[in-house]
């Protein structure tokens, strides 16, 4: 087994709103080993944006209260101070944001943003803009040097990504986080950062945390995923082990609401009913309301994280049924 | 264009006003017969747009503002002396606005909340309720009568102008400081500011290379458009401090009717709106790229 790079530990993250706290993020475990791919999937508002910020300190500020670890190579993230954590960001781990079109700063041309970047490494200018160039070449920005002259607003939103990915690229740091990078753009330009992402990944050797809700980019890049609901991990392991037996049954509802090829359906299937917003923490599963299996306990009682087996595990209380059966039937 | 429409206007409402410089130059004992000669020797009598062509012709031909009624010297003798010290007024105002509101609404921002950012929003409140004529009189009646800080009146030394620049200041620099304020709060929601933070600048980086610098736009657009506003803001506080000014010569000349001087005044004016009207507009595509496009009319 690789080195583990990032580990989260017990993460929690509620947000102070009107009339109590919001429970963003619950009790999350997750890890990321050196040079894999980990995905992280779930609808809208599940806290998947809010993990990611979290461990880069960027949470919008003020009204947040974060508990738990964050640990970054063995040291915990949470503990370190404004100074620590500049030097950590860029250099140790990258961000590329969901929305590439108001992610660049409109007043600058986009190399000087991609240079400033790598100026931060005590390099000399004519050496960091040929270096922007590179990496220009790097995500097949076509017309490096004239794009890098550009504005962010001459560049279109794939263009922009690519911006965005060189600036992360350019300090080759070890853990990429990658906030659901293709959302705001069109397929065949989400294939081909996708390609560029997978690419970066062999050349570079970075381990990549992709958020996404789409499962067939998950299918496509991960080697690891963890599917989340209502800010918790419901279920984690590897991707092929998930494709085949999904264990918990969003994670199952969630394959049947893929488009696919082969059977002709008719409609796509869909999961009733939306994610809560959990405002009060109280125990029971978080899916319970939505589950076609749910049980009386499952309103109850808070489902146990479970491994099914060493590295993949589950939040459900079927597994525990199953278990129980075949105990019984043995 | 505006120009024009200004001191047509100008002219018409004079037109309109009753009476004409040549009853305040003449008394009651000057016989009928002789005024209605001097109106007729400096063409009062004549209609509207005869008058308005003929001293529009001599600005422009001539450089000739005009003789003032009152003085019997040249227009432009009077303004001379009075332009540099209406400039160095509007101009100290100006700067100590800038020096002050910008580091301080930056820092009332990014603090927002703290007990820093709530006193400067009220304070400053507070000062852009108070009329400059009143804060004026405050001030004299303060650090001039009561501390004897500060002479009261006079234009000769630096001291002089302590207070009428305080006064002057005041109002502006309390709105500049809001505006800064509430421009960089919202800079701070944007997107790329996190980005700037995630590639590992550090904050006071950011701080000054990214949020200060988008926020300066709206700034500059709204110091340059209140620049004219600062220049007729001049115009009562001279008045309050006693400094010859352009802005006493305005005044002055409003009362006893010499209609040349105020022309000549309220057309330098109007220049000055247009300028700064044009030079807000050049510096915000300066500032600002995505304007510089449509300025050049497509890219380069």
């Amino acid at each position: 087994m690789s080195e583990e790079l990032l580990r989260l530990e017990h993460l929690s993250i509620d947000y102070k709103v009107k009339g109590g706290y919001l429970s963003a993020v619950n009790d999350v475990n997750l890890s990321v080993n050196r040079g894999e791919i980990l995905a992280v999937v779930g609808e809208s508002g599940c806290g998947k944006s809010t993990i990611a910020h979290s461990i880069m300190n960027l949470l919008p500020g003020g009204n947040e209260e974060v508990e738990g670890k964050i640990l970054f190579k063995g040291e915990d993230l949470r503990k370190y101070s404004r100074k620590q954590m500049e030097a950590i960001r860029g250099k140790d781990i990258g961000m590329i944001f969901q929305n590439p079109l108001d992610s660049l700063n409109p007043v600058y041309k986009t190399g000087k943003q991609v240079e400033e970047a790598i100026l931060l490494d005590g390099i000399d200018r004519v050496q960091a803009w040929n270096k922007v160039l590179e990496l220009y070449k790097d995500v097949k920005m076509p017309d490096a040097e004239v794009r890098a002259n550009s504005f962010p607003h001459e560049l279109s939103g794939g263009m922009r990504q690519r911006v965005m990915i060189a600036m992360m690229l350019s300090r080759n740091p070890e853990l990429l986080i990658a906030d659901e990078p293709t959302t705001a753009l069109d397929v065949t330009i989400e294939a081909q950062i996708l390609e560029i992402i997978k690419d970066l990944k062999k050349t570079y050797d970075t381990a990549i945390m992709l958020i996404t809700h789409n499962f067939g980019l998950v299918a496509e890049v991960a080697d690891k995923i963890a599917v989340m609901y209502a800010g918790e991990v419901i279920e984690y392991g590897d991707v092929f082990e998930i494709f085949e037996k999904p264990l918990h049954p969003y994670t199952t509802l969630l394959m049947k609401a893929l488009p696919r090829k082969t059977k002709h359906e008719g409609r796509l299937q869909t999961i009733d009913g939306n994610v809560p917003r959990i405002l009060d923490k109280k125990p029971g599963c978080r899916f319970a309301n939505r589950c076609p299996y749910a049980m009386e306990k499952c309103m109850e009682n808070t489902p146990p994280e479970v491994f099914v087996s060493e590295e993949h595990k589950c939040r459900c209380f079927l597994l525990e049924e199953q278990a129980e059966g075949k105990e019984a039937a043995e | 264009m505006l120009v024009f429409a200004v001191t047509l206007l100008v002219f018409s409402l004079l037109y309109m006003m009753p009476g004409n410089p040549i009853d305040i130059i003449t008394d009651r004992k000057v016989s009928a017969e002789k005024r209605a000669e001097l109106v007729h020797q400096y063409g009062y009598d004549q209609p509207l747009h005869v008058q308005y062509v003929r001293w529009i012709k001599k600005i422009v031909t001539e450089q000739d503002f005009g003789q003032s009624v009152r003085y019997k010297v040249p227009v432009w003798n009077l303004m001379k002396d009075r332009i540099p010290r209406s400039v160095k007024l509007c101009g100290w105002s100006l700067l100590i606005e800038m020096l002050l509101a910008l580091p301080l609404g930056l820092l009332a921002a990014i603090k927002k909340d703290s007990f820093y950012d709530r006193f400067s929003v009220n304070f400053t409140l507070m000062l852009t309720s108070m009329p400059s004529f009143w804060l004026g009189a405050l001030l004299i009646l303060i650090f001039a009568v009561g501390l004897k800080w500060f002479p009261i009146s006079g234009f000769e030394h630096a001291r002089n102008y302590v207070l009428p620049v305080a006064a002057l200041t005041a109002g502006s620099l309390a709105g500049t400081l809001r505006l800064t304020r509430a421009e960089v709060l919202e800079v701070l929601n944007e997107k790329y500011v996190t980005t700037a933070l995630a590639k590992g600048l550090p904050y006071r980086t950011v701080m000054f290379k990214h949020v200060l610098r988008n926020a300066l736009i709206m700034v500059t657009v709204s110091v340059f458009m209140s620049l004219p506003w600062l220049i007729s803001g001049a115009v009562v506080t001279e008045k309050i401090f006693g400094i010859p000014g352009m802005g006493n010569l305005l005044l002055n000349s409003i009362v006893v009717q010499d209609f040349p001087v105020v022309q000549a005044v309220l057309l330098l004016i109007a220049i000055l709106t247009v300028i700064c009207n044009l030079l807000s507009d050049i510096v915000i595509a300066i500032l600002d790229p995505r304007i510089r496009i449509a300025i050049g009319g497509g890219d380069k």
